[in-house]
């Protein structure tokens, strides 16, 4: 299996002070990776350096082979990876519809990105609902919908997702859980998950990436993290 | 009652100039999230190019897109190569560096064009027409009124109905996410610089033909009475910047008619704090609800 996404001794962090350490993993292509660990943890961080938010200062990513340095932000979505950043990134002044329209507009494909913003309304119905409703007159959960939505219109082979279910009922979360995996099985999307509900994130994952102080303590199946009591104990805590 | 008609004309038609230049403020504030205090000097020293094309070719019309394109090209350049550099660290860095800009304009446009007076056109006759023996407005100040009417609604247009005014917008609320979207965001602040240049140097033509004439300080009190209606309107809302410049062109041109030229610096001034005092977020500044 190749992987989409390559992570070698990856350092970065916020000024002098660094965050990240020698980060190391890989991301097979087709797969939910879930990121796993405590508050600060440096899952936010490790998000920001592999989407070019934040530059890192030694190691470096490669995605689909090639060496992510020195390419602009801008630019990624471009060559298929879309990050939708902690607290989900809804334009709250902008409308349903023009959120939507934002996620397009570097597309070329007109047509096609217009097909995927109907997509997104059939998927999501409550948006298709709300299309003249401004970001902040959403629920969290719609919000979430609309960021996520916002994501695929750019057809993306990687997707980075930060806390996802954050705020979320536990219904609402769970249903977008199963969304992730049905999108990877279907469409060979690759999920990049970061989550703090460890239970619903492990549920649809291939693999878990544990994370602690900066550095990953541990990268293995998700189904060893779900099944060896010990294990879990020792590196997530319950 | 004649007298209160015209001034309100009156009022009106200096308000739209005032409308346009704090359009052109709001504009940028909302992009960049700065008071452009160089606005005045900028649009003055495209009025001078549209002037000087204006005496070259003899059209006002030349004149005009000439200004209005020197308008565009001085924006982007003043942003790409000053503003971009000056961080948000020391809150007053950008004005600082905008005050030392109006001083370096001021001073090549006099000693390029000379500090006296030059001579500027008018497309249209500037003599009041009376309408049942009421001196109401000129033609002139019904183009002047007819052009920011157009420049605020094309303005609308872009913004509301375009993908570049969408790409703006989003650029200016959320930076880093428009970023992630594939949105060149520092090209879309280069784009409002130049935009908001353009707008002013159209309201530089349209006032300084109207009593202030073309020297290099013609714009200084045009840019406080806009600075206060872009204020007054609240600096982020275009609405605002265009019922603030008309509010503060009719409160001005009472003032001036009833108590005389002479008081409306101190009117200005006393408005301006009146407004930063009582609701410094402006008429129209709501609970707006910002939550990302
Ligand atoms: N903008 C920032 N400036 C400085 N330090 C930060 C910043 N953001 C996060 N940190 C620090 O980096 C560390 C990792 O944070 P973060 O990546 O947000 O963790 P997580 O997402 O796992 O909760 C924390 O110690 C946090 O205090
Ligand atoms: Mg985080």
């Amino acid at each position: 299996m190749t992987a989409i996404l390559e992570v070698d001794e990856l350092s970065s962090g916020y000024g002098p002070v660094p965050v990240l350490r020698d980060v190391t993993f890989e991301v097979p292509t087709g797969t939910v990776t879930a990121i796993l660990g405590a508050n600060g943890a440096g899952k936010t961080t490790l998000l920001r350096t592999l989407s070019g938010l934040l530059r890192p200062t030694t190691g470096r990513v490669r995605f689909d082979g090639e060496d992510l340095r020195g390419v602009p932000v801008e630019r990624l979505v471009r060559r298929g990876l879309a990050h939708v950043p902690e607290g989900r990134g809804v334009v709250a002044e902008l409308t349903v519809e023009e959120n939507l329209r934002l996620g397009g507009l570097w597309r070329r494909d007109r047509a096609d990105a217009r097909r995927a913003q109907d997509e997104v309304y059939q998927l999501f119905d409550p948006l298709a609902r709300r299309r003249r409703h401004a970001g902040h007159q959403l629920s969290g959960g719609e919000r979430q919908m609309l960021a996520l939505g916002r994501a695929l219109i750019a057809r993306p082979r990687l997707l980075l997702l930060d806390e996802p279910s954050l705020g979320l009922a536990p219904r609402v979360s769970g249903q977008i859980m199963t969304l992730l995996r049905q999108l990877c099985d279907g469409s060979g999307l690759t999920v990049l998950l970061v989550e703090q509900n460890v239970r619903s994130a492990l549920g649809i994952a291939d693999q878990g990436v544990v994370m602690s102080l900066g550095r990953v303590v541990m990268a293995t199946p998700a189904a060893q993290l779900r099944d060896d009591e010990q294990l879990r104990h020792a590196y997530l805590g319950f | 009652m004649d007298r209160f008609l015209f001034l309100t004309l009156d009022g009106v038609s200096t308000g739209a100039v005032y409308a346009a230049f704090a359009l052109a403020l709001v504009l940028i504030w909302r992009a960049a999230r700065l008071v452009n205090f160089a606005q005045g000097a900028m649009a003055v020293a495209t009025a001078y190019v549209g002037y000087a094309v204006v005496s070259a070719t003899g059209s006002y019309w030349l004149g005009l897109g000439a200004a209005v394109l020197a308008g565009l090209a001085l924006g982007a350049l003043v942003e790409r190569v000053l503003m971009r550099f000056v961080g948000h660290a020391n809150p007053l860095g950008d004005v600082i560096v905008a005050l030392g800009l109006v001083l370096l304009i001021q001073a090549v446009l006099g000693m390029v064009f000379g500090n006296e007076y030059r001579p500027t056109a008018v497309p249209f006759d500037t003599d009041a027409l009376t309408v049942g023996g009421i001196a109401a407005m000129s033609p002139y100040d019904l183009w002047v009124l007819g052009a920011v009417v157009v420049v605020v609604a094309l303005l609308a247009l872009l913004f509301t109905r375009t993908s570049l005014g969408l790409r703006m917008r989003a650029s200016a609320f959320a930076p880093e996410v428009s970023r992630l979207l594939g949105v060149q965001v520092s090209r879309m602040l280069t784009v409002g610089w130049a935009l908001a240049a353009a707008v002013g140097a159209l309201a530089g033509m349209l006032v300084v033909p109207t009593g202030l004439g073309l020297h290099p300080h013609a714009m200084d009190l045009v840019f406080v009475i806009a600075f206060t209606a872009a204020v007054v309107g609240g600096l982020d809302s275009p609405a605002g910047a265009v019922v603030g410049g008309l509010l503060v062109g009719l409160i001005l041109s009472y003032v001036t008619g009833y108590l005389g030229p002479d008081t409306t610096p101190l009117a200005v001034l006393v408005l301006l704090l009146a407004v930063l005092l009582v609701r410094p977020g402006g008429l129209f500044s709501g609970p707006r609800a910002r939550h990302v």
